[in-house]
């Protein structure tokens, strides 16, 4: 089981998102994680998808993206040649005592508290899938009320942008 | 960073024609005529939408929702409704509207259950690439959301078996979204299009504008293939020793036949033809070896399994086609040209892939396998051709008469087919009847077969044929059905009677559900569950009988002396349906046959008589 991280630009419309999900579920193939948000331009909305793929080529998944007609252009962005972040937001039981141990970790890890209680403290940490595990690893034993974590967002390295034409995947 | 540069380097706006970029329709607009500004409703900005896309006929049936429509249509004089009896056969009337004419097929219905009985011939065109615009009405835009009454999220349903589909919020959009729907419908890899519209979408005030121009920046079917990837299969073909050219409903689409014609008797490669293609390329032509796949005949099958080079031309490897994946074709390189590049690479690797549209891919090839054999590379065939001799004159295609002394349906089909003859249209169900009907006609041209062949949808044929014969008035159009089939969509039987569109249908009738019977007597030790229809055993219905209460004319034919009398005494009447019920044994069966989940080489030219398996 291999994972790719796709870039897609998307027509920013009623239903798109919905067209994508439906299309991996009905094809057999996996999302690992989903972000979708806005760009620097109103009309076009941009979806970083983690594909796992097994048992049949990457080049599928994008074609029958490719013939969505809402879907403008799909960029593969290499772990490499990429910035890749998740967030992650963690809720701790933390008296009094636990608490200095929690901001040290915390520290560690440029994480930051964002939300204090008398017997809780939020943290929030970005980073990559492995950053955030081993976090999550190293808060765990303080007991964890909740977490919610965010699919990976990721953006090429270098000047170049996707949305120019000079680095089209297709 | 902005619109303008995504858009950079790609046809962002759309010039577009009516219709299909084959045939520019009377009445439709060019990119140059003048801009049309009127103030109407919704409802009228949507009738006068499809004359502006130059649809000549919709199939529909009215209701709450799309009501406001058809006020506005009363008026039409270039868009002739046609009153269905169920929104399936509007769907698939579309569809065989489409089929037989070249234009796009439309369909009209109401929000809801009228929406949902779209779904099956929706789903159908999608699966056999038929260009369609579906138009639904929805309840009103307060409405979305609540469960209100006939509601159905149909663009939510449809998903999944349409190429697009819109939701209009804003009854301004109407004219661009309908020019998109027909735009998308019938350029690139054709296929189906709905558009919900609500209600009180429909009602408000409007102003109708035909766009000059359509926007769509994420849509660029690729038309003519790459120069290299030509060379490069131009190279293979022209040195190959034992070549198929495996030609798909794709080049009917194109409109490619005349070139594939050409390639094939310049190369003198053998061809075989789908069942979506049947018609593509000429039957009696001495280098056609028939239908590949699970009832395709020993020498389409044989070549496909035993070539060194596969050429599939608008073709998608389909599991009826290939058998059990990993035994098809083995010593195969595949060419594997289709305008849909999600097709190539998809079932089978393509040694060497090319996305384009068949006319120009083929086009290009007979140029490009020119030059290699003015080069002097010359395949020669000869050992090939007489191998494959030697197959078909082994196996040809034939059937036993039934040991009960019933009548044959196959011989019903081929003298159907030899009285009719090649210019007539025909229009099957799914099932044995279709596969005969594949088998036993001769199809010598373009636009003459029509079936539901990925989909396998049962009850297409009747309804397929009215819209045919509404498509190409002045053609014979004939739907050869079986019981089970026929006893899904014959209420269209009524339509046609009423709006004088006088198909034929030659119900062929073994009393069963017939394919399905095979398969219980072949795989399931004669164990027949479900699969007795009571029309043999109790005569309900009553076919001749039903006919007339359908206002068309009916006949019967049960014995082998009066099946040409029979078929002769239908083309003898123009000026209403009729209905052939021929009475045939229940134990014919559908051969050859590569049984589900088999390989090829497993082709069974008769039960346990295997051709090509050499253990």
């Amino acid at each position: 089981m291999t994972r790719h991280t796709l870039s897609v630009l998307v027509e920013n419309k009623p239903g798109v998102l919905a067209r994508v999900s439906s299309l991996f579920s009905r094809r057999g193939f996996n999302i690992h994680s989903l972000a979708v948000g806005p760009t620097e331009n109103p009309d076009v909305s941009r979806m970083t998808i983690v594909v796992a793929v097994e048992g049949l080529p990457l080049e599928q998944v994008t074609k029958q993206l490719n013939k969505l007609i809402n879907v403008l252009k799909i960029v593969e962005l290499a772990p490499a040649a990429a910035v890749q972040r998740e967030l992650l937001l963690i809720k701790l039981r933390s008296d009094s005592t636990a608490r200095p141990q929690i901001v040290s970790i915390v520290e560690m890890f440029r994480a930051h508290i964002i939300d204090v209680a008398p017997d809780s403290v939020t943290v929030e940490a970005t980073g990559t899938s492995d950053k955030l595990e081993a976090l999550t690893k190293m808060l765990e034993p303080f007991g964890v009320r909740e977490m919610v974590q965010s699919g990976m967002v990721a953006l090429g390295r270098g000047p170049r942008s996707i949305t120019s034409s000079a680095s089209r995947a297709d | 960073m902005t619109q303008s540069r995504i858009a950079e380097g790609r046809p962002a706006v759309v010039p577009h024609a009516a219709q299909s970029p084959h045939t520019q329709a009377p009445g439709s607009t060019a990119p140059a005529a003048p801009r049309i500004v009127e103030k109407v409703t919704g409802a009228k900005s949507v009738v006068r939408s499809l004359e502006e896309a130059g649809a000549e006929i919709v199939f529909g049936i009215p209701g709450g929702a799309v009501l406001p429509v058809y006020d506005p249509l009363l008026d039409s004089t270039r868009v002739r409704h046609v009153l269905v009896r169920h929104e399936q056969g509007a769907g698939h009337a579309a569809t065989g509207y489409a089929q037989a004419s070249g234009k796009v097929g439309v369909c009209m219905a109401t929000s809801g259950p009228g929406a949902t009985n779209l779904v099956t011939p929706i789903a159908d065109a999608h699966m056999d690439s038929v260009p369609l615009v579906a138009i639904t009405g929805q309840v009103g835009r307060p409405m979305i959301g609540t469960d209100g009454f006939q509601e159905a999220d149909i663009c939510g349903i449809t998903m999944p078996i349409t190429k697009h589909n819109f939701l209009v919020t804003d009854p301004a959009e109407i004219p661009q979204t309908i020019a998109a729907a027909f735009h998308l419908a019938s350029t690139g890899r054709p296929g189906p299009v709905l558009v919900d519209i609500p209600k009180d979408v429909l009602q408000s005030e409007t102003t109708f504008v035909w766009p000059q121009d359509l926007h769509l920046p994420g849509y660029r079917p690729t038309m003519r293939p790459h120069s290299g990837q030509i060379t490069a299969a131009a190279k293979l073909i022209a040195s190959a020793r034992r070549p198929v050219l495996y030609v798909g409903g794709g080049v009917l689409k194109a409109r490619a036949t005349e070139a594939l014609r050409h390639l094939a008797e310049l190369t003198g490669i053998p061809v075989v033809t789908t069942l979506m293609a049947r018609g593509a390329f000429p039957d009696s032509h001495i280098q056609h070896l028939g239908m590949p796949g699970m009832h395709g005949t020993v020498a389409a099958v044989g070549a496909m399994q035993r070539a060194d080079i596969i050429v599939a031309l608008g073709a998608r490897f389909d599991d009826r086609v290939t058998g059990q994946l990993s035994t098809f074709a083995p010593g195969a390189t595949v060419i594997h040209a289709d305008i849909d590049p999600a097709e190539i690479g998809k079932n089978r690797v393509a040694d060497v892939p090319i996305v384009g549209d068949a006319q120009e891919v083929i086009t290009e090839l007979i140029t490009a396998v020119g030059v290699e054999q003015a080069a002097g590379v010359v395949a020669d065939l000869t050992a090939w051709w007489a191998e494959l001799d030697d197959l078909r004159a082994t196996f040809p295609l034939g059937y036993d008469w039934p040991s009960d002394g019933s009548l044959s349906p196959q011989y019903v089909i081929e003298r159907l087919g030899k009285i009719v003859g090649p210019d007539a249209i025909y229009a099957a169900g799914v099932g044995q009847h279709q596969m005969w009907a594949a088998q036993f006609i001769s199809y010598e041209k373009p636009g003459t077969w029509l079936n539901s062949g990925g989909l396998g949808t049962m009850g297409y044929a009747v309804p397929a044929a009215m819209g045919a014969k509404m498509g190409r008035p002045d053609a014979v159009v004939w739907a050869i059905d079986g019981d089970g089939c026929f006893q899904m969509t014959n209420q269209e039987l009524a339509t046609c009677a009423i709006e004088n569109i006088p198909i034929k249908v030659a119900v062929i009738n073994n009393g069963n559900l017939g394919m399905v019977r095979q398969w219980q007597s072949l795989f399931y030790g004669e164990r027949y569950s479900q699969t007795d229809l009571g029309t043999h055993k109790h005569h309900i219905p009553d076919f001749k009988l039903l006919a007339e209460a359908y206002g068309c004319l009916g006949l019967r034919c049960e014995s082998k002396e009066d099946v040409d009398r029979t078929i002769e005494a239908a083309m003898a009447v123009n000026d209403q349906p009729v209905v052939i019920d021929f009475v045939v044994g229940k134990d014919a069966q559908v051969w050859p046959m590569v049984a589900a989940g088999t390989g090829n080489d497993q082709i069974m030219a008769a039960r346990d008589i295997r051709p090509l398996f050499d253990e």
